[in-house]
């Protein structure tokens, strides 16, 4: 039993919004991905398993649909728009991510399927909305990241701004609000009766981060290896006073904040401010228990204030610490910061997360099995802990069709005939 | 009818710093009244922190705190005092969510953990955010959100192969409060349906690390460790930001089929490297992209990044301009406009400011943005009309420091 056990979903998402329905099943929905026959693209996007190129082992997919059975359908033929329509009776959200208008086109959009049930909540999830100049505009991750105001140059002023790389996190974020607006929605039903529509912008999810806080990470965004050279525009220069609760951060004193250790790099940010003591103190300590802290000991943190500290002094305080990283490891570094309360992590690498002590320590990881694969393979598990119901990947994300004879002969009435039928003409 | 989403939940709002205060912005957007308790002696992060109105420092003039609160009421109380205690649990019996993001074990410490909330209000919905869960090892220990990032592995795939990893800022704390609505809508539903309250045990590393999944698993797997790649994408090229006409102005492009090559080859008017047998094929462009980028590079930088990405896309090449932060606080990105993502809002202190709704749209509930409240501004209301204080309980209350 999940919190959402009740309900049903039909997810139309591609890679846009799968991970909004993953989540919705890991809550106990009955959730079915609706793909086109012969499977969705978001299919074969790498990497895969074992490095094999098959529709059916791409780790893409299988991180994003876990908790989902899957049907195949082509909801651009009457039949396939009769047979979803027919769905939509029994289920309670709809999920997509199609270009704005093609709902429309297929006869699929809100206002018809809220007149077949006008409890249904559907949920859109496209790069800019369904609305405005660039709804039509197609947007790769890169693309909606570029227009979403994430993209930046993070110090490196002789290379292109960049972003996070990889999948796409600006889909995943834009997954995530459409999942949030469903949740809104649906207590608006449970008050009413009446569901509605969600119109999800990946745009407006990664613009959310208010610019306030953006410039407070690009004042500490300074990164020692490659150091600003350019000269700072108008309104991107920080305030020359005033003190930041947490630590003021100016330019053009350079600060770092990835240093490297013996195996890797570590995050550390020396604060400032109010708090300069308290949550620098830790460190320093430990620094101090190995006789390794030098001029950090002298140190007057009482008066440290980026606006007024000089590169010089910044140097002498950051020697005795890149020194005292060098001669420990990442693993190292993060047990003892456990253990002095100091505020350093290691950036770690995949390998390293699957071996910490706490993801074990709180059983976050989940074996799930392939059984057309005859193995078992660990997925990141529950998203929270609920003290009533868990959120827990119930299995692994559905093989092509594989539920097309449970869902459409079993429970929709379809005789073999007519599946025979319909598979000839392409609608499932 | 009600007007509002969430018209009827009352939330008891404990958070500070990010996460928790952006989860709170989402309840109290969508209609739930958010109460934050909060403390004049001992103010909250944003309270304190700037940029202020006009540099000057004050518990009512932190813009970045007046971004962050929209919608919510401000209650004082001084929780060292017993007696503070005693009035936020009684406001606890008339609520439906408590919200916190203190690391693991201060709320127990401070006498106000779950089952103490349970005995007070049998089917109350707490949820406690911080970065480690409130169980395992780390569960106390403290850090932001720019550590975290490091530690979920986000920052060792961004950047450059050759270069450190990048310091992304506090990625995480963006992606924490969404999985906070998702977890509270569904309890919210959950107890609806079975009178059921919950607890809610979230942690920033563990909703963090679903956004990494193809990435572990490809570890799981096949025992890949994935590196730094910048802008590249294995099976698109050209795909990279482009630099354009301007003072640091750039050009996301991306292209991933054929026809999408012929129509950017197109629009460039079919420069005659673009014929070159290097460039001609997608395996072709994979294997030149250095020298790819640096031609296509040298078309992008005589235009302006809007210039660029409408007749990129008019030609349906995806194409995006590169905003800043900045562009878009300041409002000027038209699209984010023309959905009227920003509204502005007249506060008593800072004056006229712009603050964001939610990252959607409803096509039968619309958001009522109001603006932050005034440290302590609701206080009457909290005490007197919720808990029913006469006048002179209030007073009393006051002259001892408990409600500040």
């Amino acid at each position: 039993e999940g919190m959402l056990s009740p309900y049903r979903v039909l997810d139309l998402t591609d890679e846009k919004g799968l991970l909004c329905g993953k989540l919705l099943g890991d809550l106990g929905a009955d959730v079915i991905k609706v793909e086109r026959p012969g499977g969705d693209l978001a299919r074969t996007l790498g990497p895969f398993y074992h490095d094999e190129p098959d529709p059916e082992k791409s780790l893409f997919w299988w991180a994003f649909n876990t908790s989902k059975r899957g049907i195949t359908l082509n909801i651009e033929t009457t039949d396939g728009q009769e047979i979803f329509k027919r769905l939509v009776g029994t289920a309670d959200f709809v999920l997509e991510s199609f270009p704005p208008g093609y709902m429309e086109k297929t006869g699929l959009d809100y206002p018809v399927l809220e007149k077949i049930n006008p409890g249904l909540i559907m949920v859109s999830i496209t790069p800019f909305g369904q609305t405005g100049p660039y709804k039509d505009y197609e947007a790769p991750g890169l693309v909606a990241g570029a227009l979403g105001g994430v993209v930046d140059q993070f110090e490196d002023v002789d290379r292109p701004p960049t972003w996070i790389g990889h999948h796409s996190q600006e889909y995943l974020l834009g997954s995530m609000e459409g999942v949030g607006g469903a949740m809104m929605a649906l207590f608006y039903r449970g008050t009413t009766g009446e569901g509605q529509h969600v119109d999800t912008s990946i745009q407006e999810a990664l613009a959310r981060a208010p610019s306030a806080q953006r410039r407070v990470e690009r004042m500490a965004l300074a990164n020692f290896s490659t150091p600003s050279k350019k000269k700072k525009k108008e309104n991107d220069t920080p305030e020359k006073k005033g003190r930041i609760g947490g630590g003021t951060f100016v330019q053009p004193t350079r600060i770092r904040r990835i240093w490297p250790c013996k195996d890797g790099y570590v995050v550390l940010l020396w604060w400032a401010g109010i708090n300069a003591k308290r949550w620098n103190m830790p460190l320093v300590n430990w620094l101090d228990s190995e006789g390794k802290a030098g001029y950090l000991k002298e140190f007057d943190w009482d008066t440290f204030d980026w606006a007024t500290v000089s590169q010089t002094e910044i140097d002498r305080m950051e020697e005795p610490t890149i020194d005292f990283f060098k001669t420990h490891t990442k693993a190292d570094i993060l047990k003892s910061a456990l253990k002095y309360k100091a505020m350093v992590y290691p950036v770690s690498t995949s390998e390293d997360t699957l071996q910490s002590e706490q993801l074990a320590g709180r059983g976050f990881w989940q074996e799930v099995r392939h059984p057309e694969l005859d193995t078992t393979l660990t997925y990141p598990g529950e998203f929270g802990i609920f003290s009533e119901a868990p959120a827990r990947i119930s299995r692994r994300a559905p093989l092509v069709g594989e539920h097309n004879r449970e869902i459409y002969e079993t429970e929709l009435g379809y005789t073999r005939e007519q599946m025979l039928l319909l598979k000839q003409d392409g609608v499932v | 009818m009600p007007t509002q989403l969430l018209e009827g939940i009352r939330v008891i709002d404990f958070t500070w710093a990010f996460v928790g205060p952006q989860t709170t912005k989402t309840l109290a957007d969508c209609g739930a009244e958010v109460i934050k308790i909060e403390s004049a002696t001992r103010p909250g992060f944003w309270r304190t922190t700037g940029p202020f109105k006009d540099n000057e420092p004050g518990l009512d003039s932190s813009i970045p705190f007046a971004m962050f609160n929209t919608n919510k009421l401000s209650a004082t109380l001084n929780l060292t005092y017993p007696k503070a205690l005693e009035i936020v649990k009684k406001l606890i019996a008339t609520a439906d969510i408590v919200i916190d993001n203190f690391a693991g074990g201060t709320m127990d410490r401070m006498g106000l953990g779950y089952e103490v909330l349970k005995k007070t209000k049998p089917d109350i919905i707490m949820l406690s955010a911080c970065m480690h869960g409130q169980t395992g090892p780390y569960a106390t220990h403290p850090g932001f959100g720019n550590q975290l990032t490091a530690l979920c592995g986000f920052s060792h795939i961004s950047g450059w192969p050759d270069r450190e990893p990048v310091d992304l800022g506090a990625y995480t704390d963006l992606v924490a409060p969404q999985f906070n609505v998702l977890a509270i809508g569904a309890a919210l539903d959950y107890r609806r349906r079975t009178g059921k309250g919950q607890f809610l045990d979230m942690a920033e590393y563990e909703s963090g690390l679903h956004f990494m999944g193809p990435i572990l698993l490809d570890y799981i797997a096949n025992q890949r460790v994935a590196n730094r790649m910048g802008n590249l994408c294995p099976y698109a090229a050209p795909h990279n930001m482009y630099p354009c006409r301007g003072n640091e102005e750039w050009c996301a492009i991306v292209v991933s089929t054929d026809e999408q090559w012929k129509n950017l080859c197109d629009v460039m008017g079919n420069p005659s490297w673009t014929s070159d047998i290097r460039f001609t094929t997608l395996t072709a462009r994979k294997e030149n992209e250095e020298e790819l980028d640096r031609l296509l590079g040298e078309w992008t930088i005589n235009h302006s990044p809007d210039e660029v990405m409408s007749k990129l896309q008019a030609a349906g090449v995806p194409a995006g301009a590169r905003r800043t932060g900045i562009d878009i606080q300041l409002n000027k990105e038209p699209q984010l406009v023309d959905r009227q993502y920003f509204s502005e809002l007249d506060h008593e202190v800072i004056g006229t400011h712009k603050v964001r709704r939610p990252p959607y749209i409803l096509s039968k509930v619309p958001f009522d943005m109001r603006p932050a409240p005034l440290i302590g501004e609701h206080s009457e209301y909290v005490f007197k009309d919720i808990l029913g204080m006469s006048d002179e309980e209030l007073e009393e209350l006051v002259i001892e420091g408990v409600i500040e």
